[in-house]
């Protein structure tokens, strides 16, 4: 009776998951008049291949530094190591990711895929920020909504509302909200600041389109973990309580020596299911900014879809899913580990 | 006595404040959806500049939606996504519950093996599998009225069948299996019931709950699909809803049609959702108790 449940997951789920590896190696793309070729770690190192250069200032012929128009030192230029320069063969096609001053030189870290090595960073924040912020901030709800008043059941209802509702749509409705001109967000604070604090193009300025993404994120989600920690809750013997009151312990001592350790098995399921979540972040990207504006949100997902789907090259998609992968592996077993049951 | 109560009184009150508060955080962009749904752009626009945005005042009506209709087959994709929901969650509880009963109740050879292996693919993502799997619906076999073909793109079932079977769904059954009463199967054995009688007559009639919490997950991921339609069809016949959405994103923007759109695919999973909602909390927080 397992037998059609057995099949379909080893055909749509372990399969691809196996070819996902498998093509990684090659060069296979959806439509090709060219036979697939095994091109060993060559996707690899195309995506994750990084050098540095430390390069010191032009000096003029009496060894004084010579100065670019905006009074800062000039230095050779990175095309003159990058294209065609027999010497630095290893640099050969890469690009500038970032640089920075180190005395008089100057370091410069180069990548051979700089829109990728973007999209790592820019998943690692998005994770780094969502997974404490919204853990947090959904044990917080928790807590709000497990206290015995009357009408909390319609505080939680909504609480939990944006969770049934699409991503797409929420997406959608938040671009509208973050609007540069007539956006909600903007004209609520211009109303409170009473028109001080000038409006910002929340999605279409580098600096604040992640942030806002991962605003919106949280928003969305956050009701869901809200519900797993609420749980988490209810399995704490009310007779804990009690006893703690009798004994006169504070909230804070309450929540510290009876909740929290009661919640240790709830705290790391929230997390490496926030983790997991996280790392795949897409619809928001491609609804909302489409990576932009100058890759500040390009993520991995969006990479793998816009590689493997958009341009059809199936192999580079499937090395990005590979490396997104082994990150999650990674990440779970050590969230896991940390938070093991000491002996 | 009566500072104390006041106290208490002033205490009641924070803590609503506190809670309307954060519920109009959650509900707000809800409200404006709909709200502005009914508005034409001009007003819909002027309107965001002050409360009357959450409000259903000025010159309101439902022409939004008829002008949504009439941009976009709106019923062709509602129609295309109720069917891959429905079928795709029939499917899922009967092959899967059918699975966790083999799984909890049968003892056949190599059976734990290939549990763990199902429920170890809860850690693989589907994000890091649809490229692969993409490639391997463009070549797939098919044998239909027009007898055999290749390739899945464009179609209903590969909508579909993908999606039947997940770790999840299997992992609610068989945690629920395992608490059953297991002497209730052991005597209708004993008294000669084949297993699917035991499936059929004694487990499905106690199973009622966790029908209704795996019902709701597949519901939710199967209407919200996004990532995957997008990738496999390029028909406007067999779009659902959330890839219909590009429809009002060609030429001229009309916010007022978008709005309409979106509520027209939100509200009824919202009302859905309000009239079953223990139910759908429920079925969450049943995720959360494992390990």
């Amino acid at each position: 009776m397992a037998g059609p449940a057995a099949f379909l997951i080893g055909m749509f789920v372990i399969l691809p998951f196996v070819f996902a590896i498998v093509l990684s190696f090659t060069n296979q793309r959806l439509i090709s008049p060219n036979p697939t070729e095994f091109t060993g770690l060559a996707n690899y190192r195309q995506l994750l291949g990084m050098a540095t250069l430390t390069l010191d200032p032009v000096k003029d012929d009496a060894g004084a530094i010579k100065m670019a128009a905006d009074g800062t030192p000039e230095y050779p230029s990175i095309r003159s190591f990058t294209r065609g320069n027999a010497d630095y063969a290893n640099l050969s096609g890469m690009r500038e990711w970032f640089s920075f001053g180190w005395g008089e030189s100057r370091t410069y870290v180069l990548a051979r895929d700089v829109v990728f090595m973007k999209a790592l960073v820019n998943t690692f924040i998005f994770v780094l920020v969502v997974a404490p912020v919204q853990g947090a901030l959904a044990l917080g709800l928790a807590l709000l909504i497990n206290q015995k008043i009357r009408g909390i059941n319609v505080f939680r209802t909504i609480y939990f509302m944006p969770v049934v509702v699409s991503i797409v749509v929420v997406s959608l409705l938040w671009r509208f909200i973050y609007d540069g001109n007539s956006g909600l967000l903007n004209n609520l604070i211009s109303a409170v600041s009473f028109g001080a604090i000038p409006r910002v193009d929340w999605l279409g300025n580098p600096n604040t389109a992640l942030g806002s993404v991962i605003a919106m994120s949280i928003w969305q989600a956050v009701g869901f973990h809200m519900v797993i920690w609420l749980s988490g809750l209810q399995t704490i013997s009310p007779t804990l309580y009690e006893a703690g009151e009798i004994e006169g312990a504070s909230k804070w001592q309450s929540f510290r020596y009876i909740t929290w350790p009661g919640l240790k098995n709830t705290a790391v399921l929230v997390l490496i299911v926030i983790t997991m979540q996280a790392f795949a972040v897409f619809a928001q990207i491609d609804v909302m900014t489409n990576g932009g504006p100058l890759d500040s949100t390009q993520t991995i997902v969006f990479q793998a879809i816009e590689r493997g789907y958009g341009k059809q090259d199936i192999s580079g998609g499937s090395t990005i899913s590979v490396i997104l992968f082994v990150i999650v592996l990674s990440i779970s077993l050590l969230q896991r580990w940390i938070t093991r049951e000491r002996a | 006595m009566a500072i104390s109560a006041d106290n208490h009184g002033l205490r009641l009150i924070v803590r609503y404040a506190v809670l309307i508060l954060i519920a109009v955080i959650f509900i707000f962009p809800l409200v404006f959806m709909v709200m502005s749904s009914l508005k034409p752009d001009q007003q819909l626009l002027a309107d965001t500049a002050s409360l009357r945005a959450f409000l259903p005042v000025g010159d309101i009506s439902l022409d939004n939606y008829w002008a949504a209709f009439k941009r976009a087959p709106v019923a062709l994709f509602v129609m295309n996504s109720v069917i891959v929901t429905g079928v795709t969650v029939a499917l899922s509880l009967f092959l899967c519950s059918t699975a966790a009963f083999s799984f909890v109740f049968i003892n056949w050879k190599g059976r734990d093996v290939i549990l763990s292996i199902i429920l170890a693919t809860l850690i693989v993502p589907f994000e890091t599998i649809a490229i692969p799997l993409l490639l391997i619906s463009s070549k797939l076999p098919w044998i239909g009225l027009d007898g055999l073909t290749f390739g899945w793109l464009n179609s209903y079932r590969v909508q579909i069948i993908p999606f039947i079977v997940d770790g999840l769904t299997i992992f609610l059954f068989v945690q629920f299996f395992k608490d059953l009463p297991s002497e209730l199967i052991e005597a209708a054995r004993v008294e000669g019931a084949s297993w699917f009688q035991i499936y059929r007559r004694i487990v499905m009639p106690l199973s009622g709950p966790v029908l209704a919490t795996a019902a709701i997950l597949k519901f939710l991921v199967m209407y919200n699909q996004y990532l995957w339609p997008l990738m496999v069809v390029q028909e406007e016949g067999y779009r659902p809803v959330m890839v219909g959405l590009q429809y009002f994103f060609q030429l001229n923007r009309a916010w007022g049609e978008i709005m309409a759109y979106l509520s027209l695919i939100t509200v009824p999973v919202l009302a859905f959702y309000l009239y079953l909602q223990k139910a759908f909390i429920a079925s969450i927080a049943s995720t959360g108790v494992k390990g």
